[in-house]
């Protein structure tokens, strides 16, 4: 689904990521860790393409097609998320509405009519269920004062009103109570399935004792330094990540 | 958001912008006695109303253009106006929609009004001014069984003399300002609308103006009256056809709220803006004033998006205690447009309270700035003020000002005042975008959320419309 070759990207002119390979399939689960500043979030946002992120070197596929050729908004629509580490606000306009133009536009892209606005709401308050929210929320701005843990649980609500192919969960869990990260956990497990797939960034393997991931990579220095299964994120957290900076160089 | 991404999303065709190719019946350009004799004797006037324009006109030649504004323009040569231009086939007036010229009809369906009485179930009423003259005022007949007079000013002068003579520049005398005086020199026609005591008028009331003619000005004037304890809400909406020239149009507008009335007035305000490089467009100096007597309530809500150049500050004169008056307004610049808009509240009954919130858009190279005067005079024993005053930027190149003028002369007096200025961000764009979003459909959500508190104040049918002539007005201003 996801093939990531020798990927090369700067940011000002600073170069971050340095040659970073990564293979998802359909129905995978991959987990990212890494130290901090190590270039997870940027790969993220080199991958839903964020303006001023540019790609030097380096190739990337997606469900068959050139992911870097596309704009931002034609990667979205291609079904590729991404669950923001700090998510902004947008003042004003409802989550409601908001979540209503994206499942729109890529119902546009699939050449299907608007969603009818009592289904969406319909189905709009039951995900907010799923998420621990209240529908309230649906009227509020897009994360206008919303608490840290709400905005984070407000990207998983979002993801699942969008039933992407591809979700990139950019530290989703950091920051929640344990309640919410089981809720976030609950509702990245209903939707995995094998037509699916998700690259989860995360600091914490506890994370993964309730999302369990098919694989786990270790980022640092801009490239995967170190691949392995589940017992790796135990690993991680037992020893930390110098003695693998100290192995690779 | 990159430059040329701006670029591309600000720079959309005007949709009203056709013209129609209707005969009319247009003054040759220039201003003396005799043209303003022309248009009374055209319309019949009695003779107090002849008398009343002169004066005007002589009060008009000893004033000169007001400088202050925060505009730029080169000099308009008012002898190149033509002051009076009605389509021929009007001559006589029509008296039903039957007798309406049927390219007018398709114009005004062209434009979305809904004239037919068929189409307006949603219960509108319409005026309907073209160039100079009022086409057609629908509904009627319901408005008179609850004794609500909606007609052409033109008209109420001979149906309804003794109102006009009593009000017509009661609130805007004939020497308020330059363009005030020019307009009660030569205004053709507008909206006259009297409300008896008690009475909820039962429909909203809507009048839509067009310049169609080229090279002719429109000096409409309209004329509200609520009776005490009466309610009325009335909307209008403005077009005109793309031309290289500027246009002028300068109106006056008189609202009169007697004890406990309510006066809701709504503007939908496309004038052509003028094209992407800046070439022609309408210069909007427009008058617009009303007084609240005891208990009574003034809401002026505008969604300003056309013209070249905009000079307009609907006011409230708060004479009666306990009277309340009310400005919202979105005011959108693009390209090379230029807005000098506001609002005065000049409090002068004890507990008198007005609310001010104003949202200034700017895109593109265009300049926008709010102007707002809030007066407590001595005896405004109690008044309170609230201004919220918010900008938003669009790009790099579009500027942004705010100058609020408070004067308190009486000590128990409240004035708040709160200003932000933001910029629509990358990282809400981007937001949007990783969500699916096209750029451009960003921007317009965006915008439409910044202005939200004054969208819910216009009528529902008119939120909407609203809403997409941001849309379209910011077309070009990402990409
Ligand atoms: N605009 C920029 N100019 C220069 N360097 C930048 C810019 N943006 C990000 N960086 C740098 O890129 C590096 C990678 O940042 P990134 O956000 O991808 O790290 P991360 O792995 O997600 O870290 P964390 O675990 O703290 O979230 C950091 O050193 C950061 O300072
Ligand atoms: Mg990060």
């Amino acid at each position: 689904m996801l093939e990531i070759e020798n990927l090369h990207a700067s940011v000002d002119g600073t170069d971050i990521l340095k040659g970073l390979n990564l293979s998802v399939k359909a129905g995978e689960v991959h987990a990212i860790m890494g130290p901090n500043g190590s270039g997870k979030s940027t790969l993220g946002h080199v991958l839903a393409g964020r303006p001023g992120y540019t790609v030097t070197a380096g190739s990337v596929n997606f469900l068959g097609q050139d992911l870097l050729a596309l704009e931002t908004e034609e990667r979205a629509r291609l079904g590729l998320f991404l669950a923001f580490q700090y998510p902004v606000e947008i003042p004003g306009v409802s989550n409601m509405e908001f979540m209503k133009a994206a499942v729109d536009a890529q119902r546009e892209q699939r050449g299907e009519k608007p969603v009818d606005a009592v289904t969406f709401m319909k189905s709009a308050r039951e995900t907010c269920k799923a998420v621990d929210l209240d529908p309230g929320f649906l009227k509020r701005g897009v994360n206008e004062g919303f608490s840290g843990g709400e905005k984070k649980r407000n990207e998983l609500l979002q993801m699942m009103m969008l039933q992407p192919r591809l979700g990139i969960l950019d530290e989703t869990d950091s920051g929640l109570d344990i309640d919410a990260l089981q809720v976030v956990a609950r509702g990245v497990n209903s939707m995995r399935s094998p037509e699916r797939a998700f690259v989860m960034v995360t600091h914490y393997q506890r994370l993964l004792d309730f999302i369990e991931p098919d694989f786990v990579h270790v980022l640092a220095g801009g490239r995967i330094v170190r691949s392995g299964d589940k017992s790796l994120a135990l690993e991680l957290e037992a020893r930390g990540y110098a003695w693998l900076e100290d192995e690779v160089a | 958001m990159s430059q040329e991404h701006i670029d591309q999303a600000i720079s959309r065709e005007y949709a009203a912008g056709f013209v129609s190719a209707i005969e009319s019946d247009t003054l040759p350009p220039g201003l003396d006695e005799d043209v303003i004799r022309f248009i009374s004797a055209r319309k019949n006037e009695p003779d107090w109303l002849l008398e009343w324009r002169l004066e005007a006109y002589r009060g008009w030649q000893q004033m000169t253009e007001p400088k202050w504004a925060h505009v730029h323009y080169p000099p308009i040569d008012l002898n190149e106006v033509s002051y009076y231009s009605s389509p021929k086939s009007m001559q006589d007036g029509p008296k039903s929609l039957d007798e309406v010229d049927p390219e007018l009809l398709a114009m005004y369906e062209k434009l979305g009004i809904p004239l037919h009485e068929q189409e307006m179930l949603a219960g509108v009423a319409v005026d309907a001014v073209f160039d100079s003259v009022s086409v057609a005022t629908t509904f009627r007949g319901k408005l008179a069984e609850a004794g609500v007079i909606f007609c052409p000013i033109s008209e109420a002068v001979h149906s309804h003399p003794e109102l006009v003579r009593k009000y017509i520049g009661s609130v805007v005398p004939r020497r308020d300002n330059y363009y005030a005086a020019l307009n009660s020199a030569v205004f053709s026609d507008g909206s006259f609308v009297y409300i008896p005591k008690g009475v909820r008028c039962p429909m909203e009331l809507s009048t839509y103006f067009r310049i169609n003619e080229a090279k002719t000005g429109q000096f409409e004037r309209t004329l509200i009256i609520a009776e005490e304890g009466s309610h009325v809400s009335y909307l209008e909406g403005c077009t005109a056809p793309m031309r290289d020239e500027n246009q002028l149009h300068a109106a006056v507008v008189e609202l009169v709220a007697l004890d406990g009335a309510q006066i809701k007035y709504s503007t939908v305000q496309n004038w052509y803006p003028g094209d992407a490089q800046g070439k022609g467009g309408i210069y909007n100096f427009v008058t617009k004033r009303g007084v609240a007597h005891r208990d009574a309530k003034i809401s002026w809500t505008q969604v300003e998006t056309g013209s070249a150049v905009t000079w307009k500050y609907p006011s409230c004169i708060l004479r009666g205690d306990n009277s309340v008056g009310e400005f919202y307004s979105v005011a959108l610049t693009n390209n090379f447009q230029q807005a000098d808009t506001g609002t005065k509240m000049i409090h002068l009954g004890k507990n008198t309270r007005s609310t001010i919130i104003s949202k200034g858009i700017s895109a593109g190279q265009s300049s926008n700035a709010y102007r707002g005067l809030v007066r407590m005079s001595p005896k405004a024993t109690g008044a309170r003020n609230y201004t919220q005053c918010d900008s938003l930027l669009i790009g790099d190149r579009c500027a942004a000002h705010t100058f609020p003028y408070i004067e308190s002369r009486n000590p128990s007096a409240v004035v708040e005042h709160e200003a932000t200025t933001s910029k629509v961000s990358d990282d809400q764009l981007y937001l949007c975008q990783q969500r699916g979003l096209d750029a451009e459909k960003a921007v317009s959500m965006i915008v439409n959320g910044f202005c939200k508190e004054v969208f819910k104040e216009l009528p529902m049918e008119f939120a909407v419309e609203a809403g997409k002539l941001l849309e379209v007005s910011l077309e070009g201003s990402v990409g």
